[in-house]
């Protein structure tokens, strides 16, 4: 039975960086998830991460095809569920990095139960999603961020439902980073990228990545003529009250940058199993334990 | 006598389920074989809720039908179970708390009045010491020495002894004695006949065969009958170094899992059908991705919530068709504890050689009730090898490349060089998708059918990869059995009685229910000369898949869907009609 990779002759030598894999983007010309793959390379490279030590893990939807267009390893699976596989990896091998990466209806409609969870346990996982405020991939429904009375082909009429605040709902839940970027701004976004791959603890980073075919409405025009830099208007990432009230901010200004950022034990440090390594390394089975057997005499 | 079922009921809340825990385990001490069942209702107090403690020096495979003892704590209990005391039977009962008179009880039923709560008010205020007396009363009766009680009660309290332990203990005594004293002729009490034995639920044996199998990470959420899982193995968690996740939900627990399985450690989840449910489309992406993985799906009577606290094998096509599309499975299912145990280190096995998920099919009788297991029945394998034996570096690495099994070479991410995407779309054997812009082009059409071919080869490696059908007894007996899961064991209680009325039974049994080993299957059904299907649901749902997969009809059906356990008794009935009516 083949259970383990063989090595095959002729290798090539290996890459010692995150780079561009051989697959081509399927995003429309001009999506702004090509801001969001730029700056995660930008910021994976920064920090000599290395890609086999990476993995990129997503549901469905157009971002969430992002993990094939890096050369680290990836988990694209099943629509909402990027958060749970993720964690999962973390706690058999929490020497990997794991990014997920997905869209504002996989993390905020079908994931979202996932999402929050994930924040209160504060697993180490930066999570970056690419908020259009549509259903990209399914040609254009509503989504959890769609604009009150924004017209689609769900909504016709346009919607009725009052948004999803992932920035206030992250930070209720317990993330301990909090940022957004604008993929219209990719240094800032490859920095709060990088922030949130060195920070110890549930990294979340809402990106602006505007859908140029389905959302008419916000577009990267509309968000260039909002967004402003938290750190300009002298924001306190530490203070979780002016986090939440410029969480709340949306309309005429919208902030992006660093919300919210503070230390807590992750789950990975309170977890006893995990202290003694990455348990994919860890000795398995029952070998030389028979005397637990003694409860059942 | 060689036998004997001790019975004790009352309501949720009188702590039945802690003496029907000391009893089974006094038994098992002796040497004994022991079934317990534990038959409870999903109310935390009130209600009816009773155990049955059958203990035997010959091996014993369900709860059997009758009580020799009866410890009834209410009226109700006594009302319920009067009917099913054998000859010579005693009910322990307190008339401080109800009148029992003797034209209620049955012919041959005496009735022993314990002063349960006078005994226990020498100790405390607390009436749930009446048990300790009316358990120290019963267990005189069944022959439990004394000595072996008190230690039992007495382990039984753990790491929490101390005074209430100690009375207890002093309240056991008193009963013991006042039964020593006042019962009378017994003649339904054992002995010991040997070394104690290993006592487990199935649940417990599913959870050790797990750890011994190498399991590093389980996930699950709360869900009667698979809890105790859940609870054994978070209690062992540091000490086996297994990571035990209680998650928000079972589409996280079966997420999870197989994150943890692609991160290269064995993964278990661990549910009932509701759950289950929540885990199909996650299923499929384990077969899709060739990601190995473990689910036990404890089986409790459906439909929707059903009865949670009752059993049914009646999830079966729920499990086969679980997940969009076709991908490999397997799906096992164990009899007993100790063929649980040895099915959940096979489950490992299979998941791991073949990469896809294995199912490991119990149901409430098995996962909740305790049997007694032999050392020798639960082999523990030798150290398990880590999956990070061979770190290649670069090269022309295909994860999911064409095989001849169908299985291909597994890289883990942390292994220099090897990074591959695993999908849930549609692959090449890189992991490409080929799902958006080249599904429908002409070589990715081919493409596409030979990666499901090579997917659906493994289903045919598992048809004989797996626990094969056997045949248990004489081959040319007039009836065969045909049954899975935990319905084996009245069935094998059954063919002792038949075989005791002149009636020669045998039994064949399918611990792998999918794929079917057709190749062993189809001489051993057609070689049969008459068959009895037995399953606890209502559409004989392994019948209908051993025709579809064979084309062999199974016309006599058993077929029991109330929620309660097969009975030897209602077997042997429904056998002695077939053989003697031919339907």
């Amino acid at each position: 039975m083949v259970t383990s990779a063989v090595p095959a002759s002729g290798t090539t030598p290996l890459p010692v960086l995150v780079s561009k894999s051989d697959i081509k983007p399927t995003w429309c010309p001009g999506c702004g998830d090509f801001g969001v793959v730029a700056a995660l390379e930008m910021a994976l490279k920064r920090l000599k991460i290395p890609p086999h030590e990476t993995v990129l893990v997503s549901g469905i939807g157009c971002s969430s095809n992002l993990p094939h267009f890096l050369n680290t390893y990836g988990f694209h699976g099943i629509h909402g569920r990027a958060i749970p596989v993720a964690e999962g990896i973390r706690w058999a091998n929490h020497g990997l990095h794991v990014v997920v990466t997905g869209g504002d209806g996989d993390g905020f409609g079908i994931g979202a139960g996932h999402f929050v969870h994930a924040m209160r346990r504060n697993v180490k996982i930066t999570y970056v999603a690419m908020d259009n405020q549509i259903y990209g991939l399914t040609t254009g429904q509503a989504s959890p961020t769609s604009t009150m009375g924004a017209k689609t082909k769900s909504t016709p009429t346009g919607v009725i439902e009052h948004p999803i605040n992932p920035i206030g709902l992250a930070i209720a839940s317990g993330a301990t980073y909090v940022a957004r970027g604008f993929s219209g701004d990719v240094k800032q976004m490859a920095d709060l990228i990088a922030g949130a791959l060195q920070h110890n603890g549930f990294a979340f980073v809402d990106a602006f990545s505007p859908c140029v075919t389905y959302n008419k409405l916000n577009t990267f025009d509309w968000f260039r003529q909002r967004v402003y830099k938290l750190e300009s208007a002298g924001h306190d990432p530490s203070d979780i009250g002016q986090a939440f009230v410029r969480a709340q901010e949306w309309g005429d200004k919208l902030p992006t940058g660093l919300f919210y950022k503070t230390d807590r034990p992750t789950y990975e440090d309170l977890e006893e199993v995990l202290q003694a390594g990455p348990v994919v390394r860890q000795p398995a089975g029952m070998v030389g334990k028979e005397s637990i057997l003694d409860e059942f005499l | 006598m060689a036998e004997i079922s001790v019975r004790t009921g009352g309501a949720a809340g009188d702590g039945i389920a802690s003496v029907g825990d000391v009893l089974a385990k006094s038994l098992s001490r002796m040497g004994l074989h022991v079934f317990g069942l534990n038959a409870y209702q999903s109310v935390i107090r009130g209600g009816h809720v009773w155990f049955q403690a059958r203990a035997s020096a010959d091996p014993i495979h369900s709860q059997g039908d009758q009580a020799d003892v009866l410890f009834a704590l209410n009226k109700e209990t006594a009302q319920i179970h009067l009917p099913s005391m054998s000859a010579g039977s005693t009910v322990v009962y307190d008339p401080e708390k109800f009148e029992l008179t003797d034209s209620e009880l049955p012919v041959g039923t005496k009735k022993l009045a314990v002063p349960t709560l006078e005994i226990a008010r020498k100790y405390s205020s607390q009436s749930i010491l009446q048990n300790a007396a009316g358990l120290g009363a019963t267990a005189y009766l069944a022959g439990i020495p004394l000595a072996g009680l008190q230690k039992t009660l007495l382990d039984s309290f753990g790491r929490k002894k101390g005074e209430i332990a100690d009375w207890n203990v002093g309240a056991a005594g008193e009963g013991y004695a006042f039964a020593e004293k006042n019962s009378g002729a017994n003649d339904h009490a054992v002995k010991p006949t040997g070394e104690p034995k290993l006592l487990m639920t199935g649940n417990q044996a599913i959870a050790l065969g797990a750890a011994a199998a190498g399991c590093k990470f389980l996930a699950q959420y709360p869900m009667t009958p698979a809890s105790t899982i859940l609870h054994w193995l978070a209690a062992h968690s540091q000490q086996l170094g297994i990571v035990v996740k209680q998650a928000e939900d079972e589409i996280a627990v079966v997420n999870m899992a197989i994150g943890a399985s692609f991160a290269g450690v064995r993964s278990m989840c661990a549910t009932s059908g509701g759950g289950f449910s929540l885990m199909v489309e996650g299923l499929g992406m384990a077969g899709m991705t060739e990601t190995p993985l473990v689910v036990v799906e404890a089986q409790r009577s459906g439909p929707s919530t059903g009865l949670p606290t009752k059993t049914e094998q009646g999830d079966l096509n729920l499990m086969l068709g679980a997940g969009q599309g076709d991908f490999p499975r397997a799906i096992l299912a164990p009899a007993d504890a100790g063929e649980a145990f040895r099915t959940t280190v096979k489950a490992f096995q299979l998941a791991e050689d073949w990469q896809t998920p294995v199912i490991v099919a119990s149901d409430f009788h098995l996962s909740e009730c305790m049997m007694t297991v032999e050392r020798d029945e639960i082999p523990f394998p030798g150290p398990i090898p880590s999956l990070f034996t061979v770190e290649p570096n670069g090269g022309d690495y295909k994860r999911y490349a064409y095989t001849e099994s169908g299985v291909s070479p597994r890289a883990l991410p942390g292994q220099p060089g090897l990074q591959f995407k695993a999908g849930s779309d549609e692959h090449d054997e890189r992991g490409h998708l080929i799902s958006d812009v080249l599904s429908g082009v002409p070589i990715w059409v081919a493409e596409r059918t030979k990666m499901m071919d090579k997917r659906m080869r493994k289903l045919e490696g598992l048809r004989t990869a797996g626990p094969q059908p056997t045949l248990e007894g004489p081959t040319d007996a007039p009836l065969t059995f045909v049954a899975w899961g935990s319905t084996v064991g009245a069935i094998r209680d059954a063919t002792g009685v038949l075989r005791g009325k002149g009636v020669s039974t045998n039994l064949l049994r399918i611990p792998q229910v999918f794929p079917l080993a057709t190749t062993a299957l189809v001489p051993l059904l057609t070689q049969a000369k008459r068959t009895l299907l037995v399953e606890a649901n209502f559409t004989g749902q392994l019948g209908r898949l051993i025709r579809a997969e064979t084309g062999v009809d199974l016309p006599n059906r058993f077929l029991k869907y109330d929620g309660e356990p097969f009975t030897p008794t209602e077997i042997v009935q429904r056998a002695l009609e077939v053989v003697s009516h031919g339907h």
